[in-house]
């Protein structure tokens, strides 16, 4: 029954309401490269700075690895967020594999704006290996954009369906 | 090389809308190399409609097949098992593969997945311009390779018009004047002397507009 009123509460115009839900935290899926942002990562964890728990990190080569598939693929199974971390331009083991990802977030998020679940969930950010507290300052806010949009609705569905609602 | 773009997302979710289970047909050929209907345009195409039915309550399956040509029946028939199993096709091929898979599939309905655009060659990454319109009586040879059918916006057999500023065309500045790009050219091999020429008014009872053409090389039929 209580997923029912959640079901119902993101059918209307003003449906995140879920971000009043203090017990929810959006599932946020971080792209680090390599070379960068998963050595951020690293030294963001060895200095103990906090970040909410439900960031998720994947380890890539290089943000050029990642395809414009790998983020809808992301979003369809139900992530809330996500992070594309890479080198900083200029700065790119493969030389123009970050600003390759950039490109291709770019056209992410025009792709999420036109079928409505909304360019703001995706974000790229480039950061140095050392950059840890910025690292995490990134992800506070993709967390906290997240939070604003409220839970992702493929999400929704898919636990509408489970419970037979659908 | 057949070059075309790709149709919105919210153009084929309209084009798809009453349907529940639908194969999305790549080609391997021209539209893959120009980026717009190969394996992964068509597999992106495929993750943002699923997306956008979902997120209007009313899902779509979508099958996703990449055969080498579209054009060739020899490898439509690769289409056929998944074909069966849908209600619908859209064929991202060029208008070519999209009616040969209409024939090869009369009773299914099939969409077109793209907008075909021309006949032309890759400039740099990701930049194709048009250098064919296909008229059927070449006369290439008489402009030192650079065709003024296509790339001349006032088609001038015996130009230039003298509008140009810049070497740019005065039609559309970000394109250049084919007539320079010929004087360039002749120049270039020594033929500056075909300038001199009138080339006489074009056969156009070989182009598109008087119907659709057929060719028939009777030495190689079975």
């Amino acid at each position: 029954m209580k997923q029912l009123n959640h079901r119902r509460n993101m059918e209307g115009p003003d449906a995140p309401e879920f971000s009043a839900d203090s017990r929810w935290e959006p599932e946020i899926i971080a792209f680090c490269c390599d070379y960068c942002a998963y050595s951020a990562a690293a030294l963001a964890g060895s200095n103990r700075m906090q970040y909410p728990a439900g960031v998720r990190i994947i380890h890539t080569p290089c943000t050029g690895k990642i395809e414009t598939e790998h983020i809808l693929g992301a979003f369809e199974k139900g992530a809330d967020g996500i992070l594309v971390v890479g080198c900083l331009e200029g700065g790119c083991h493969f030389v123009e594999g970050n600003l390759r990802a950039r490109r291709r977030a770019d056209r992410v998020c025009a792709i999420l704006d036109e079928i409505g679940l909304g360019g703001g969930r995706l974000k790229m950010v480039n950061l140095s290996d050392s950059m840890a507290s910025e690292f995490v300052q990134e992800i506070l806010e993709i967390v906290e954009k997240a939070k604003a949009l409220g839970p992702n609705p493929l999400k929704l569905s898919k636990q509408s369906e489970s419970a037979g609602s659908l | 090389m057949i070059v075309a773009s790709q149709k919105s997302i919210t153009e084929l979710k309209g084009i798809i809308s009453g349907h529940k289970k639908v194969l999305f047909a790549g080609c391997g050929t021209c539209v893959t190399v120009c980026l717009a209907g190969g394996e992964r345009e068509v597999s992106i195409a495929t993750y943002a409609i699923r997306i956008a039915r979902k997120l209007e309550r009313n899902p779509v399956e979508i099958v996703q097949m990449t055969i080498e040509r579209q054009c060739e029946n020899e490898f439509i028939k690769d289409l056929a098992e998944p074909a069966s199993k849908v209600e619908a096709i859209v064929s991202f091929g060029c208008g070519a593969g999209v009616q040969a898979i209409a024939e090869r599939f009369p009773g299914k309905p099939v969409y077109a997945g793209l907008n075909t655009q021309f006949l032309g060659v890759l400039e740099e990454q990701a930049v194709w311009t048009e250098k064919c319109m296909g008229c059927g009586d070449c006369m290439l040879s008489h402009f030192g390779g650079i065709c003024p059918v296509t790339r001349c916006a006032k088609r001038l057999l015996n130009g230039p018009c003298g509008g140009s500023l810049e070497s740019r065309c005065e039609v559309d500045p970000d394109r250049p004047c084919a007539w320079q790009l010929i004087y360039n050219r002749l120049k270039g091999i020594g033929q500056l002397e075909r300038l001199e020429d009138i080339v006489p008014p074009k056969d156009w009872s070989t182009a598109w507009y008087c119907g659709a053409r057929k060719v028939v090389r009777k030495e190689h039929q079975l």
